[in-house]
């Protein structure tokens, strides 16, 4: 039963070499060479697919990356398993296994099958019209819409194999390796230029390689055997690198562009152990040249989708490239000449013609008429009215058109055929190029659209610049390679070209049937199910951009970006609206050309190396002591440090008590650390902190507020005088960097004036804060040379001094409101130094603290975090902070800001503390606040920031913001949760040792 | 990715760089004496163009140097570059 589909000698396939591979597992046979696609083809498996929205069978349509239906779900299974895999790009291997998707129970047997049925009621926007409405109903139709949408499925464990990303920069980069990106290359390279040529193929020479007809000659040889000589002899060249599987993906701006290398799918597996799968490539090139070449067009008529229809170059690619016919009973159907190349192609090989229809009334080119010679039959003027066929074509019928194209007449004809080639003529294209933001103009003659205005250093050439004839390529390359690279030395002479090829064409965008359009199914976009007549509701509801109709058609959104059928779409609208075609824009195309996988985008940046990991000088003690790690920004911070059994909430609770009642230990290192020196340093903090600076003494500390020029709090943190121009300023772990980069740039553009530098020194100290009552007993047994007495050493204030040797900055301030110490050290001496602290308070229970202690205790004193307990909506004055607002300076960041009449209205969002009627009940941080739950809506007041236990004060606390909240101390309000309401009570935010005295407490 | 041609260090990939909104917006000498409107015209008003634009650029991951650049919202391209306190080179 086996048919006889595969012919010897090809192109490209390796008969030597078999391959056994599996589809929707069966086993077949392939050769090296063969593609997923051409291997199906030749055991007659036509059937691959099923189709987005009415679940119709679907075949192989093309032979190239603009496939719309054979797309495939590889590696079933396995960790590797990828979707929408095109079949027509996927080099077969010993291994292979692949499967159709977006069907089920399977492709012969498809559930959703039923929709082609039910296609009536559901048109375009059918999805927008149906289930948005009664809103309430979205939920009951999501779980089946869910079930059975989507194309393939994504594999469930981590990608197994290895990327990579390489930056290229190269004087000329020529995409597309067809005969003007061939020609293109010897110019650029014989001239001295570093050339880069690329192709997503795995050979070289595009669609005339196979082009090997008598009718095609350069120089009197045959066009194929001319061109391989020339790739021969670049292959040799030495400015030129040349990549095969390498597709370009994005053009971007500044010649800028991303190509993805394939280097191993097309090994069988076992060869690809270790290697690197895809490169993605970051090109900057002088000078780029696009020879993307074109794309053929389909035809729309009535059920132009069935398996079996192909493009009818790529049936010619099938039977030259990989020595596959497409079926035993073959019929073309075409607009153009290109169909008469196919059928000498299957005329050579002995394949079986029936029939061509032919929609032109007069033909006249030497291949049409060698074809005619073979006595195949030709209907002149006829159009395909509709296919037969479900899983695979077996027939169709004809009509003969009317002189205006506009309708069909006479007598309907029928034929048989298991396959069907169609050709539309030629779409150049353009996509890289559109991407690039280049733009585009209408030819009217073969209504095309080709490059006008480049936007950077760049040039099309070949059939993607519209130059379709093999006289017109070769001439047109040569002259505009020669001016644009602006070279000498040029190879060729004038070229002696033999052709039997005619250029006319009758375009009709959608062919005329004897049925009325809402009877008819043809399809503009396979991939997404949009048809004609979904095009022309479209119109008829009112839409009238391209952008508009495309996506409430869906034309044009799937993965292959409507590569197809875009052009009929716009032909269709412009045609139905009565518009000129570009009139109403054309549709964008945006990066990825073809998909790539999310491994060729993430590159090498996976696992550790996904973000940079900072890690203080201490790291390795909180590891060995077991603490857990929270990331705040870049940094690891050890969070908590639990005991045995402890779980967070019970380690926290110990650490937070011990640090009130004996001394507790914290490593600090990540917070931001600018070093400012310079003669106007005082009168630079003046004029970035809300509070004054000039009188601050050396050797003191102060607390800062740092505003956006909106007045909204920006940052915080001490800055202390080291000497009279000299400062260190600490800030938030997370906004050190864009602290440092505001001032800079107010430093250098707004008073470049002043004298001051700044330089980060974050990563150069360690700092280890020692708190609680027994901390001065511990600093003391560190630095025993140092006075810590209160007298000599009081709260605010700052020593130089040295451990042994090692000279360090010890700060008495603090963040708990406990007496604390910090001492700062070059980073390299900040564990032994953390290890002789720990060794000094051992008799006094110091216990080692993380942020999520530090964030208890800090709130307990009712002292902010930025970026927790406010949101860069808040003021200074909201946050009940105005003491450190200065009413005597005139200026600082942000002050103006402060009177603005939004900002002082009694009604902004204030900070405030909580507590609960019950002192066990702990809010959730970000948990809506209410005054009156009754009313309806209810009126959100604000939120929960800050919420905790506190094992020092046994009740619950938190810190909100609410709206005039700073009148409301007392007053009752409800936080509303899923379940239950919380009743609080608004208090004062600082809930623990108002006065301050514990910061020089004496045990 | 543009390709910027920073006064300081030369041509380097956008990616070194931060943008830092419309250029020549000088801060007011003394906010005090402004009205709410006035300030609100330092503050928030942009001309957002579509054409030729003057920014403010920061070589964030080189030399940190602020500096100024003209460029075509269109179609990127950079007309020229020049330092801070600078008059454009081209109108
Ligand atoms: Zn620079």
């Amino acid at each position: 039963m086996s048919k006889n589909l595969r012919f010897k000698s090809s192109k490209l396939v390796d008969e030597t070499y078999r391959i056994s591979f599996k589809f929707n597992n069966k086993t077949y046979y392939g050769y090296k060479g063969d593609t997923l696609a051409s291997a199906l083809l030749a055991n007659d498996v036509h059937l691959v697919g099923r189709s987005f929205k009415y679940h119709r069978p679907r075949g192989i349509m093309t032979a190239g990356s603009e496939e719309p239906n054979a797309i495939i779900q590889l590696h079933d299974n396995t960790s590797r398993t990828e979707p929408n895999v095109r079949a027509t790009e996927i080099e077969i291997y010993e291994g292979l296994v692949a499967s159709s998707q977006n069907c089920w129970p399977s492709v012969n047997f498809d559930i959703g099958g039923i929709n082609n049925i039910l296609s009536p009621i559901l048109p375009a926007g059918f999805y927008y019209k149906t289930f948005m409405w009664p809103k309430s109903f979205w939920e009951k139709y999501e779980y089946f819409i869910r079930k059975s949408a989507g194309l393939g499925k994504s594999p469930k464990e981590a990608d197994p194999d290895i990327y990579e990303h390489k930056y290229i920069h190269c004087d000329v980069l020529i995409i597309g390796a067809g005969i003007s990106g061939i020609i293109a290359a010897k110019m650029s390279a014989k001239n001295g230029l570093k050339t880069l040529l690329v192709d997503e193929k795995s050979f070289l020479g595009g669609s005339t390689i196979y082009d090997n007809s008598k009718f095609s000659k350069i120089n009197n040889q045959i066009t194929s055997s001319w061109l391989e000589k020339e790739i021969n002899e670049i292959s040799k060249l030495e400015n030129l690198e040349i990549k095969t599987r390498t597709s370009v993906a994005a053009f971007h701006g500044y010649n800028f562009l991303l190509a993805r290398e394939n280097l191993t799918d097309h090994l069988p597996i076992t060869q690809r152990e270790n290697k690197i799968r895809h490169r993605l490539l970051k090109i900057r090139a002088q000078k780029v040249i696009c020879a993307t070449g074109a794309i053929e067009r389909p035809l729309i008529f009535d059920n132009n989708d069935r398996p079996g229809i192909l493009l009818s170059s790529a049936m010619k690619k099938y039977i030259d490239l990989y020595g596959v016919a497409c079926g035993e009973n073959n019929i073309l159907f075409t607009n153009n000449d290109t169909a008469y190349e196919t059928a000498m192609s299957m005329v050579q090989r002995g394949i079986k013609i029936n029939a061509i229809i032919d929609n032109r009334e007069e033909i006249d080119s030497k291949l049409s008429y060698e074809v005619e010679k073979n006595n195949i039959k030709i209907f002149k003027g006829y159009t395909v009215v509709d296919t037969y066929g479900y899983k695979r074509i077996n027939g169709l019928s004809i009509m003969e058109l009317s002189k205006d194209g506009q309708k069909v007449i006479g007598k309907k004809i029928k034929l048989s055929c298991d396959s069907l080639g169609v050709s539309g003529g030629w779409t150049p294209a353009v996509h890289l190029f559109t991407q690039s933001g280049g733009k585009l103009k209408f030819r009217e003659d073969d209504q095309v659209f080709i490059p006008n205005k480049y936007p950077s250093d760049q040039l099309s050439i070949g059939s993607c610049n519209g130059d379709f004839s093999l006289e017109e390529i070769t001439t047109n390359t040569i002259l505009s390679v020669k001016k644009f690279l602006n070279i000498n030395i040029i190879d060729y002479k004038t070229f002696e070209i033999i052709t039997g090829m005619n250029k006319s064409k009758r375009n009709i965008w959608l062919l005329p049937s004897d049925k009325i359009l809402g009877k008819t199914k043809s399809f503009v976009d396979y991939q997404n199910d949009a048809t004609a007549k979904d095009i022309k509701l479209a119109l008829r509801e009112g839409f009238r951009s391209i952008e508009h109709v495309k996506r409430y058609t869906t034309t044009g959104m799937g993965t292959d970006q409507g590569k197809l059928g875009n052009m009929h779409a716009l032909g269709i609208i412009s045609e139905t609206a009565g518009t000129k075609m570009g009139e109403h824009g054309t549709t964008t195309f945006r990066p990825p050309y073809t998909p790539l996988t999310f491994g060729t985008i993430v590159g090498r940046n996976v696992g550790k190396f996904f973000d940079i990991v900072r890690r203080t000088p201490i790291h390795d003690w909180h590891v060995a002591n077991n603490a857990k790690f929270e990331n705040v920004s870049q940094w690891k911070r050890a969070w908590y440090y639990p005991k045995a059994n402890e779980n967070m909430y019970q380690a926290v609770q110990r650490e937070s008590k011990a640090a009130r009642d004996c001394a507790g230990i914290l490593d600090a290192s990540t917070l931001g650390k600018i070093d400012i020196q310079g003669t106007d340093a005082s009168e630079f903090l003046n004029r970035v902190y809300t509070n004054a600076w000039s009188k601050l003494a050396i050797g003191k500390c102060r607390y800062g507020l740092m505003l956006n020029e909106d007045g909204m709090v920006y940052d915080d943190g001490v800055t202390t005088r080291l000497d009279e121009n000299h400062y260190i300023m600490t800030t938030t772990t997370g906004g050190a960097a864009n602290v440092l980069g505001k001032l800079e740039d107010y430093l250098q553009t707004e008073w470049p004036e002043l004298d001051v530098y700044l330089s980060s020194v974050t990563d150069h100290y360690a700092t280890i804060c020692v708190c609680g009552p027994h901390s001065k007993k511990i600093v003391s047994k560190v630095i025993p040379d140092l006075d810590f007495s209160d007298e000599k050493f009081p709260h605010m204030s700052f020593k130089n001094t040295k451990i042994g040797q090692i000279k360090c900055r010890v700060m008495r301030i603090s963040f708990t409101g406990e007496q604390s110490y910090e001492i700062n050290i070059q980073s390299n001496y900040g564990k032994s130094v953390w290890e002789k602290c720990m060794e000094a308070g051992k008799d006094f229970n110091i216990t080692p603290y993380g942020t999520e202690t530090m964030h208890l205790l800090r709130a307990e004193k009712g002292f902010i975090i930025v970026g927790q307990d406010t949101d860069a909506t808040m003021t200074p004055i909201d946050l009940q902070m105005d003491w450190i607002v200065s009413k005597k300076k005139y200026d600082f960041i942000g002050k103006r800001s402060l009177y603005r009449s939004d900002t002082i209205k009694d009604d902004r969002k204030q900070l405030v503390g909580l507590l609960t009627e019950n002192p066990k009940e702990v809010l959730e941080e970000g948990a809506q606040i209410v005054a009156d739950i009754k009313k309806s809506p209810i009126e959100m007041l604000g939120h929960v920031t800050s919420s905790y236990y506190s094992p020092n004060l046994n009740k619950s606390i938190a810190l909100g913001v609410v709206k005039g909240g700073k009148k409301m101390l007392g007053q009752k309000l409800i936080i509303p949760m899923e379940n239950k309401n919380i009743n609080v009570t608004v208090a004062d935010p600082v809930f623990l040792d108002k006065e301050g005295e514990r910061l020089s407490a004496k045990l | 990715m543009f390709l910027i041609n920073c006064p300081f260090c030369g041509e380097r990939e956008q990616s070194e760089f931060k943008a830092g909104g419309e250029a020549h917006i000088e801060r007011p000498k003394q906010p005090t004496e402004l009205s709410d409107d006035e300030w609100a015209e330092f503050l928030f008003m942009r001309k957002n163009i579509k054409g030729v634009q003057f920014e403010r650029w920061n070589h964030a991951h080189g030399c940190r140097k602020w500096f100024n650049i003209v460029r075509d919202t269109s179609d990127d391209q950079i007309k020229a570059v020049y330092k801070m306190g600078e008059k454009p080179p081209v109108k």
